[in-house]
């Protein structure tokens, strides 16, 4: 019996609490169509929040285009016409992934350009230092003694005071 | 000096100099893709008036469309700015209520019908103007804000100013200050005009 009441409270205590919660946003009747809203709103940047994708964001207006969105997909327009869409209106802005254009050119380029540099950089330097091994000059001769010494197990003969660890 | 240290210098240097300018930009100022387009058509209901208006009705004139709702906080700030715009009778100023209803998140708009949702509307907008002054030679009600996308809107207020042939030739996002009056608006307006 206590057991009864105890369920009877619970739920009604639940029941006051959903009315209070928020409202669930209402989805498009199919779910191929929400499909697709989620796939093309996850590619679009939010105006008002602008880290957020308009799938994911809760702002007013992302909602609306949404709401706008879902229809022109019910009214059969493409994938590229609905993006052609908010293009024209917002610019490219909206698009996570900038066109191909001049002005992206060192945007989309520059990774590449980067990692050209680096490989000349790479180059550049191991040639140098294999100049330098082969010159016999890479290490100085207090160095070489220090290694020699090191490698013989001995003590250094001098130690750099510099370089004496922090007691 | 070593060569090296003022290379890596003068790239630190660089990189400073490019973040510092990029601090002073604005990032909520999108460009619009509108500019030097021609504004997009619709055809809306007036504010208290049994007509519509559409902007093929202001063709041959330069004209401001400004977007305004009784929600929006910065429009308070702007709307002295407007006023005394309005005054000076350079050219007429539209107003495109934006969402009036819809917009405010105090209210659930929801369970409204459209003919309770446009009376409201009508209601706030009308007091919000008999308050601070109405500087609109009209205005228009976006109920569902579907103009508003149209035309780009993604924060209130923002005004448009179109020329004579109806295209977009300048966008303020945000309030106009008597900054961006004197030193965009105003020289656009008599080049527009002449």
């Amino acid at each position: 019996m206590n057991l009864l009441r105890l369920l009877t409270l619970c739920l009604a205590l639940f029941a006051a609490n959903s009315a209070n919660a928020e409202e669930a946003r209402p989805l498009a009747a199919d779910p191929v169509t929400e499909q697709r809203l989620l796939a093309i709103t996850g590619e679009l940047r939010c105006l008002v929040c602008q880290n957020e994708t308009i799938a994911a964001s809760n702002a007013d207006l992302a909602n609306d285009l949404r709401e706008q969105i879902r229809g022109m997909i019910q009214s059969g327009k493409s994938d590229d016409e609905i993006i052609d869409f908010l293009v024209t209106r917002y610019g490219d802005y909206v698009l996570y992934r900038p066109p191909v254009k001049n002005i992206t050119l060192f945007l989309w380029g520059g990774p590449l350009l980067f990692f050209i540099a680096g490989i000349f950089g790479l180059r550049h330097y191991l040639v140098r230092r294999n100049r330098q091994i082969a010159a016999g000059d890479a290490l100085s001769d207090a160095d070489k003694r220090l290694a020699e010494a090191l490698l013989a197990g001995e003590a250094p003969v001098t130690p750099d005071p510099s370089k004496t660890p922090p007691s | 000096m070593n060569n090296k240290f003022v290379w890596i210098l003068v790239a630190f240097a660089l990189l400073v100099a490019l973040l510092a300018v990029g601090l002073t930009r604005d990032p909520r100022e999108i460009p619009s893709p509108l500019i030097g387009k021609s504004a997009p058509e619709f055809s809306l209901p007036q504010l208290g008036k049994d007509a519509t208006f559409a902007p093929a009705d202001l063709r041959g004139k330069v004209w401001l469309l400004n977007v305004w709702a009784s929600w929006c906080v910065s429009c308070r700030e702007e709307h002295a700015e407007l006023v005394k715009l309005a005054s000076r009778n350079l050219l007429p100023i539209v107003g495109l209520n934006y969402k009036e209803v819809r917009g405010d998140a105090g209210l659930d708009s929801s369970k409204l019908t459209p003919d309770e949702e446009k009376q409201l509307a009508t209601g706030r907008a009308q007091q919000w103007l008999a308050e601070r002054g109405d500087p609109y030679t009209l205005s228009v009600l976006d109920l569902d804000g579907r103009v508003g996308i149209d035309y780009g809107v993604y924060g209130v207020p923002e005004t448009f100013l179109i020329d004579k042939a109806g295209v977009i030739r300048f966008k303020q996002i945000g309030v106009i200050t008597p900054e961006a009056l004197e030193q965009k608006l105003l020289p656009l307006i008599a080049e527009l005009n002449q």
